[in-house]
């Protein structure tokens, strides 16, 4: 676990610009913190700096792309989805101008920067707009994946990541679970070659309770579904909903239909993101399972390291593991 | 010379009969842009009928030059242009802004000929410099025009565009301020001054030129000078009238949405006869 997402996304895109000519970056004086400087020094031509202009940033972007070429407007998320949210929705979305915006740093990547470097109402606002798919990636493979799809969409899609170090794949064959291999096992064998744009990924099988979580959100799900089954023998599922909008409601309602609690994990406010379009699934299809969000709180967020942050709010491993066991009470 | 008389003898009937336009189908549907649509109409003119290189049938050609209209809500002016071009039937133009129209109150992708949706102020200029940026990348020989109103440069967003244009020496790139100096509230000098704006537009490196937003043969040697020098953008401040060419609505703040009378309607087609 030694590189961050955001390294994984500046690679993909070096690979596909080594065949891609139309593959075009454009930066908000931010080439080093999306790990962009090694794309600039191999491909000059395919970088457009724009200094620090986010609102400029979107509206080049989507001139860029209404000409053809395959844009990713790269840029913190805190201020590419702030900043520059009605370039996002005119020139982008309304236009239907096929930019594959990037939101760097998400979440509270920065920490102890504060929050005026925090996007913790990104989701929520682009859950909103008509036209885009919002995209978080877990791991390495999931960027990848995201990346190279995006490429090649011909409507908007955000994509937004963190700068910590992530795990190649999040990914444990049912043989790999304890007690894990159920009957919505069937048809994942050793494959992992899954990803689509949509569709949720079962990670970890289990019987007794679902997490269903987004972006870093996924990673302490995973380990707190570890724990729970080493410490308590309780059996949980793991499901990375990667793709905020358009949302997987036919993974969501299959797994919702076992009757088991689920419990959602984002690196958001709990207000408006992958918390609230899950129960809105849930609620008008009439299921009743238990239910939680967890998520950052409508609340001056508490500096520190994005770690910190999570474990303050119940979004380790342990802040899981307790939430799942009051839940199963 | 007696071509170029001609031309613009063509050019004026074409003026007159997209005002009586203009005119005729804001009164049908009790609602559009009066003032600033007869305020840049011939700038629109000279563009599509003797400047640029679009029509119906190279609209899908990713060589045609490219119209981003940043001030919108003038899309009446623009609605009669593409008619009268072809893209689609005048008639459609009687739905204007009614019920499931394409053709609303500001420019969309829906209607044929129009490249981007605007309507929020400050957007158009970014997204041509981005146009045009790709343009050269391409080595392509595309230039990209737009019109600004005079309140819209009152947004910021207008002037990290201006710095990036210069910044990439985006000589295809044109900007026409519609400078009729009179916005929703009141004149610019009072609501937000922008005077010196040459100077300012220079000194973010433009090239800026003085017109006659009026006069059809002025706007198009302008035009035609395009890059009017190399290595920079284009920056035509075309001095206009809104509610030109009606008397009664010339130079009057009330028109800059307002829908004539039966009575108004008449003496604007008299007058535009």
């Amino acid at each position: 676990m030694s590189k961050s997402n955001l390294e994984i996304f500046s690679e993909t895109l070096q690979n596909l610009a080594e065949t891609d000519r139309q593959i075009t970056v454009v930066t908000s004086d931010s080439r080093g913190s999306g790990k962009l400087v090694p794309f600039g020094q191999r491909f000059p031509d395919q970088i457009v700096e724009i200094g620090i202009a986010e609102q400029n940033l979107v509206g080049v972007a989507s001139g860029l792309a209404s000409m053809g070429k395959k844009t990713f407007a790269v840029s913190p998320a805190c201020f590419l989805t702030a900043r520059s949210l009605e370039q996002i929705k005119n020139d982008v979305c309304y236009s239907d101008n096929a930019v594959k915006l990037v939101g760097i740093s998400a979440g509270v990547s920065y920490g102890a920067l504060g929050t005026t470097h925090h996007s913790l109402h990104d989701y929520a606002v682009l859950r909103a707009i008509h036209n885009i798919t919002i995209v978080a990636p877990a791991d390495h493979y999931e960027t990848a994946h995201a990346i190279r799809l995006a490429a090649e969409m011909t409507t908007p899609i955000y994509i937004r990541f963190g700068k910590k170090a992530m795990p190649e794949t999040l990914f444990r064959r049912p043989s790999q679970v304890e007690g894990g291999a159920g009957e919505d096992s069937q048809g994942m064998g050793e494959q992992t070659d899954d990803f689509q744009l949509g569709k949720g990924r079962i990670l970890r099988h289990g019987t007794q309770l679902t997490f269903m979580a987004s972006g870093e959100g996924v990673l302490p799900c995973m380990e707190a579904a570890e724990l729970l089954q080493d410490r308590h023998h309780i059996s949980c599922k793991v499901i990375s909903i990667h793709t905020i909008k358009p949302l997987d409601t036919r993974l969501i309602l299959e797994s919702a239909s076992s009757g088991q609690p689920i419990i959602t994990v984002e690196e958001h406010s709990v207000h408006g993101g992958l918390g609230e379009a899950v129960a809105s699934v849930l609620l008008q299809s009439g299921c009743h399972n238990k239910f939680k969000i967890m998520g950052l709180p409508d609340d001056h967020t508490v500096s520190g390291s994005q770690a910190e942050i999570f474990s303050h709010y119940g979004l380790s491993a342990e802040g899981l593991t307790h939430e799942v066991l009051e839940i199963l009470k | 010379m007696k071509e170029d008389t001609l031309i613009a003898t063509s050019l004026r009937e074409k003026s007159l009969l997209y005002r009586r336009n203009i005119i005729k189908y804001i009164y049908h549907a009790k609602a559009g842009h009066t003032g600033g649509s007869l305020s840049i109409v011939d700038i629109l003119n000279v563009l599509y009928n003797e400047i640029m290189q679009v029509s119906p049938e190279n609209f899908t050609s990713p060589t045609r030059d490219r119209y981003v209209q940043s001030k919108g809500h003038c899309v009446e002016a623009l609605y009669v242009v593409l008619a009268d071009l072809g893209f689609f039937p005048e008639e459609d133009l009687r739905t204007l802004c009614q019920y499931e129209s394409a053709y609303i109150g500001h420019p969309t992708k829906y209607v044929n000929g129009i490249e981007q949706n605007t309507g929020g102020l400050g957007h158009g200029l970014s997204i041509c410099a981005g146009m045009a940026l790709a343009a050269k990348k391409d080595h392509s020989d595309v230039k990209v025009y737009t019109i600004l109103g005079d309140g819209e440069l009152a947004e910021g967003s207008n002037w990290e565009a201006l710095m990036f244009a210069a910044h990439y020496h985006l000589d295809n790139l044109c900007a026409v301020l519609d400078y009729n100096k009179l916005q929703i509230t009141s004149s610019n000098s009072e609501v937000m001054g922008l005077e010196p704006i040459d100077k300012k537009l220079e000194a973010f490196g433009w090239a800026v030129r003085h017109v006659d937003g009026h006069n059809l043969e002025e706007l198009s040697a302008t035009f035609k000078a395009m890059p009017f020098e190399e290595g920079k953008p284009s920056f035509v401040i075309a001095h206009t009238i809104k509610g030109k060419g009606v008397s009664y609505m010339e130079n009057v703040l009330k028109w800059h949405h307002g829908v004539p009378t039966e009575e108004q309607y008449e003496l604007a087609m008299t007058e535009l006869a």
